[in-house]
C-alpha cells in the first residue's frame, strides 16, 4: 500500500514537508480520529493531511446520497469498510414524497463491489433497497458484517432471507420502521446452524411470525448477542425462554406484553428479568397491561433508555414503573400517560436527558386526552438535564414554554408539535411567537428546532437573531410573509437543513438564500408560494445546486408545489423519475 | 386566517362517544351540545343537512390573524400532519369501533368497545345513545322468559362466524374480541335467541379475564 500511495501523490516527495512526521505516522495518528466532522476539518489543513486522512478513513458518512456519486467517493477514499447513507428528504416519512422518487442503493453497491470488496457495514436511512440489491450485497461482499435499514422501502422478507443465508460473518441485522413486504417469517430460519456471530438482531417492526424454534436456537448459539428486539408475535412465555438463553443482553425489545400467565410462569418471567443484570435499554411492550409490568421491576435499576411508545400506558402504571428507574436518561412514551404521568417523570427521573411524547390518536381532532403544557412544565422542574425533547400536544402557552426553558437552558433539540395547525396560545389567544423567542434566547446550544402553533414573522426574527448554533429547522403552517424566511436565512449562520411546508413564503424568500444554500445540505419547501420561474432563476444562478420541483396534479403551471434544493458535486440526477423536474 | 377548528370542550371526555366532525351534524342551530353524546330523540324529525362544517361551536370572536399561513381544509385530514411516522400509526391506543344498528332507526351509530370495561357500561351507553328505545337489560331480570313487551329491544351482536348472538353470554373480553357489529333487535324477533341461566350471566361480568 505504501508504494501505491507514493505513486498517487508524487508531489509529497518534492515539497518541503510541512509536518515533521513521516506519512505512515501521520496516517496512524489521523486514523484515530473518528468523528467525520473532525476528519473533514483534518483534510482541509494541507495536502499531506488531506492524503493521510483519505487513506486512513474507514467509515464514510453521506448525508444526502445525491450530493456526491459513488465513483467520486471511491476515488477519494480507497479503504472504506463502513458506509452510512441517507436518501430521501425527511418529509417523505409523512407521505409528502411520491413513491419511486429515487435514492436507490443499487448503483452504489455496484461501485462498492469493485472498489470496496471488503466492505463490512452498510447503514441506510430513507433509501430504496430492493431484494435484488440485498441478494447482491449478500453474495458479493464476503466480509459483510452489519446491515442497518431505517425507514427504507422496496424490499421484502425475501431479501432478508438472502442476507441470513449468505452472510457468514453477520454481527448486526437491524431492520427498523421500514415499508416492507412482509411475506412471512421464514427468513429467520435461513441463518445456518453453524452461524454464531450475531450481536445485534432487530426485527421488531416485521409483522409475520418467525419460527420460534429457529429463533430460540439462534439466540442460544450466538453467545455475543447484545441487542435483541423481537416483534409483536413473540409471547411472554417465549420471551422468558429467550431471556433464559441470553441473560447477557444489554438492549431488549419485547414482544407482546399481554398474555394470560399462570402464577408459575409469571414467577419464571420475573426471575428471567432479574437475571438480566446488564439491561440498559428496553422497548416493545405492546399492549402492556398493569398486571404484567411488575415483572420488569428487577431489571429497571440499570435502565438508561425506556421506550414505551408502543405501550398505551396510563399515568398510574407509568408512575409505578418509573419509581424503579432512577437512572433513566431517555424516555419515550405515548400521550396516554397524560400530564399526571409526566409529573411522575419529573419526580422519578432526575437524570433524564431526553423525552419524547408521541400522540396515541394523532388524527382525532377533538380528543381531550393527551398531554398539555402542564406535563411539559412538570418535567422541566424535575429534570434540569433535559436537552432533547419531542412533544406532541394539543395546547400550549407562551408562559409555559418560557418556564420550561428557564428550568432547562441546555436544550440542543427542541421539537414541539401543537397538533392543530395555527393553534394560538390557548390562554391568551395570542401567537406563540414569544414561546419560541424564549427558546432561542435561553438555549444557546440549540441545534435542532421544530416550531408549530400560530406563528407570525416575529418567531423567525427571533430565530435569525438568536439561534446562532441552529443546524436544522422544521416549519409548518407558520409565518406571515417572505420576511420571516429571510430572517432565518440571513441570521442562522450554521443552518444546514431547512424544511418548510404550508407557509406563506415565496420567491423573494427563496431567492434571498441564493448564497446560502451551498453551505447547507438541503432546503425543502412545499405548499408555499414559490413559482417555477423563481426556481429556474435559482438553478441558473447557482450551478452547483440541484433544484428539483415536483408538481401536484391539479396545480397551475406556474406554481412550484414541492421544491427540493441541495448542493451537489455530482451534477443533476441521472435517475430522476418523470415527476421530478430538474431545473 | 387561523383555521376554524372547534376547540375541544372539557366536558367531552365521556367514553369516547364523541364523534368525528365528518358525521352528519344534527344539532339544532345554536345548540350548545358540542362534545356531548347526541341523544337519538334529538335527531328525530330534523331536516338532515349534509356534512356541515359551519354549525359547530366556532366562536366568531376567535382571533382572525390576516395574511397568515394557509388554513388546512377544514375537517379533512391534511396529508402528513401531524408529522407522525407511518410505523407509529398502527401502534396507537387499541380501539375497536363497531356499528350499532337499531331496528327502525334510519341510520347507524358506532361505538368503541375498548372504551368499556363491562357489559353494564356498554348497555348504559347504548341506552343514552338511543334514549327513545328502551333496551331490555335482561342480565338483571329475574324472569327471563317474561312476555316480551313490544317496545323492548334486545342487544344482539354478530360474531366472527357470522352468527347473531345474544349479548352477555361470554366473558367481556371475549365478547370484545369476537364482536363484529351490534344490533338492537326488537324483542319479538329476538325470541329465538334464548338467554342462558342467570348464574352464567353473572359470570360474564368480565372480572376473571384480563
Amino acid at each position: 500500500m505504501d508504494s501505491k500511495r507514493k505513486k498517487d501523490s508524487p508531489e509529497s516527495n518534492e515539497l518541503t514537508r510541512s509536518s515533521p512526521f513521516p506519512d505512515e505516522v501521520l496516517e496512524r495518528v489521523l486514523g484515530l480520529v473518528k468523528s467525520h466532522k473532525d476528519r473533514s476539518s483534518v483534510s482541509l489543513v494541507c495536502k499531506d493531511w488531506y492524503n493521510a486522512e483519505r487513506w486512513s478513513r474507514t467509515h464514510v458518512f453521506i448525508g444526502n446520497c445525491y450530493s456526491v456519486s459513488p465513483e467520486i467517493v471511491a476515488r477519494r477514499f480507497p479503504n472504506i469498510r463502513s458506509v452510512t447513507l441517507k436518501g430521501k428528504p425527511r418529509f417523505s416519512d409523512f407521505n409528502l414524497v411520491p413513491l419511486n422518487w429515487g435514492a436507490d442503493i443499487h448503483a452504489w453497491l455496484v461501485v462498492f463491489a469493485s472498489k470496496y470488496p471488503l466492505l463490512e457495514e452498510l447503514r441506510l436511512k430513507r433509501m430504496t433497497v430492493t431484494d435484488e440489491s440485498l441478494e447482491f450485497l449478500a453474495t458479493t461482499f464476503t466480509n459483510f458484517k452489519a446491515l442497518s435499514l431505517l425507514s427504507c422501502d422496496g424490499f421484502s422478507t425475501d431479501g432478508l432471507a438472502a442476507i441470513a443465508t449468505h452472510c457468514k460473518n453477520m454481527t448486526e441485522l437491524d431492520i427498523q420502521e421500514n415499508g416492507i413486504d412482509d411475506l412471512g417469517g421464514g427468513w429467520l430460519s435461513c441463518f445456518p446452524e453453524n452461524f454464531t456471530s450475531l450481536e445485534v438482531l432487530n426485527f421488531a417492526n416485521l409483522s409475520s411470525d418467525v419460527s420460534f424454534d429457529a429463533l430460540e436456537k439462534l439466540v442460544s448459539r450466538c453467545r455475543s448477542l447484545k441487542f435483541l428486539k423481537v416483534n409483536k408475535n413473540i409471547t411472554l412465555e417465549q420471551l422468558q425462554r429467550l431471556l433464559e438463553c441470553a441473560p447477557q443482553l444489554t438492549e431488549l425489545g419485547t414482544g407482546s406484553f399481554h398474555q394470560e400467565l399462570t402464577t408459575r410462569q409469571y414467577a419464571e418471567l420475573e426471575s428471567a428479568f432479574n437475571n438480566c443484570k446488564n439491561l440498559n435499554t428496553l422497548s416493545g411492550l405492546w399492549e402492556a397491561t398493569p398486571l404484567y409490568l411488575p415483572v420488569l421491576y428487577p431489571a429497571c435499576m440499570n435502565l438508561t433508555f425506556l421506550n414505551l411508545s408502543d405501550a398505551a400506558l396510563q399515568s398510574g402504571e407509568l408512575a409505578k414503573l418509573l419509581a424503579r428507574c432512577p437512572n433513566l436518561q431517555r424516555l419515550w412514551v405515548l400521550d396516554t400517560v397524560e400530564d399526571k404521568g409526566l409529573e411522575a417523570v419529573g419526580l422519578s427521573c432526575p437524570l433524564l436527558e431526553e423525552l419524547r411524547v408521541f400522540p396515541a390518536d394523532p388524527y382525532e381532532q377533538d380528543v381531550v386526552h393527551g398531554v398539555t403544557e402542564m406535563g411539559f412544565v412538570a418535567v422541566s422542574y424535575g429534570c434540569p438535564r433535559l436537552h432533547y425533547v419531542l412533544y406532541f400536544c394539543r395546547q400550549m402557552t407562551n408562559a409555559a414554554v418560557a418556564t420550561i426553558v428557564k428550568n432547562c437552558p441546555d436544550f440542543t433539540h427542541f421539537r414541539l408539535c401543537v397538533m392543530n395547525p395555527g393553534e394560538p396560545d390557548y390562554l391568551t389567544d395570542e401567537p406563540m411567537d414569544e414561546a419560541f423567542g424564549a427558546v432561542v434566547k435561553n438555549c444557546t446550544k440549540l441545534q435542532r428546532l421544530a416550531v408549530s402553533g400560530l406563528l407570525t414573522d416575529l418567531t423567525f426574527e427571533y430565530i435569525g437573531k438568536y439561534a446562532k448554533n441552529l443546524e436544522t429547522l422544521s416549519v409548518a403552517f407558520a409565518g406571515s410573509s417572505d420576511w420571516g424566511m429571510q430572517c432565518v436565512l440571513s441570521g442562522c449562520s450554521k443552518l444546514r437543513k431547512l424544511e418548510i411546508r404550508d407557509c406563506p413564503f415565496g420567491n423573494e424568500a427563496l431567492l434571498s438564500g441564493l448564497e446560502k444554500y451551498e453551505s447547507m445540505r438541503s432546503l425543502w419547501m412545499s405548499a408555499c408560494n414559490v413559482t417555477m420561474n423563481a426556481c429556474r432563476r435559482l438553478a441558473k444562478q447557482m450551478p452547483r445546486l440541484n433544484v428539483e420541483v415536483m408538481k401536484d396534479e391539479e396545480s397551475d403551471d406556474s406554481q412550484a408545489d414541492k421544491v427540493y434544493v441541495y448542493r451537489s458535486v455530482a451534477g443533476p440526477r441521472r435517475d430522476a423519475p418523470p415527476f421530478v423536474l430538474t431545473l | 386566517m387561523s383555521p376554524q377548528l372547534p376547540k375541544p370542550s372539557p366536558e367531552s371526555s365521556s367514553a369516547g362517544l364523541y364523534f368525528n366532525d365528518t358525521e352528519l351534524t344534527l344539532g339544532l342551530p345554536g345548540a350548545t351540545k358540542s362534545g356531548t353524546k347526541r341523544g337519538f330523540s334529538d335527531t328525530v324529525g330534523l331536516n338532515l343537512r349534509g356534512p356541515c362544517n359551519t354549525d359547530h361551536a366556532s366562536n366568531p370572536s376567535e382571533n382572525d390573524v390576516s395574511g397568515d399561513s394557509k388554513p388546512p381544509p377544514a375537517k379533512t385530514q391534511i396529508v402528513g400532519w401531524p408529522p407522525v411516522k407511518a410505523s407509529r400509526k398502527n401502534v396507537a391506543k387499541i380501539s375497536k369501533y363497531v356499528k350499532v344498528a337499531v331496528d327502525g332507526a334510519p341510520y347507524l351509530r358506532k361505538v368503541d368497545l375498548e372504551m368499556y370495561g363491562s357489559y353494564q357500561q356498554l348497555l348504559g351507553s347504548l341506552e343514552d345513545m338511543f334514549s327513545c328505545f328502551p333496551i331490555r337489560n335482561y342480565l338483571n331480570e329475574r324472569k327471563l322468559m317474561d312476555p316480551v313487551k313490544g317496545s323492548d329491544y334486545m342487544p344482539t351482536y354478530e360474531d366472527r362466524d357470522g352468527d347473531w348472538m345474544l349479548v352477555g353470554d361470554v366473558p367481556w373480553k371475549m365478547f370484545v374480541e369476537s364482536c363484529k357489529r351490534l344490533r338492537l333487535m326488537k324483542s319479538i324477533e329476538a325470541i329465538g335467541l334464548a338467554p342462558r341461566e342467570s348464574q352464567k350471566c353473572t359470570s360474564t361480568s368480565g372480572s376473571k379475564s384480563l
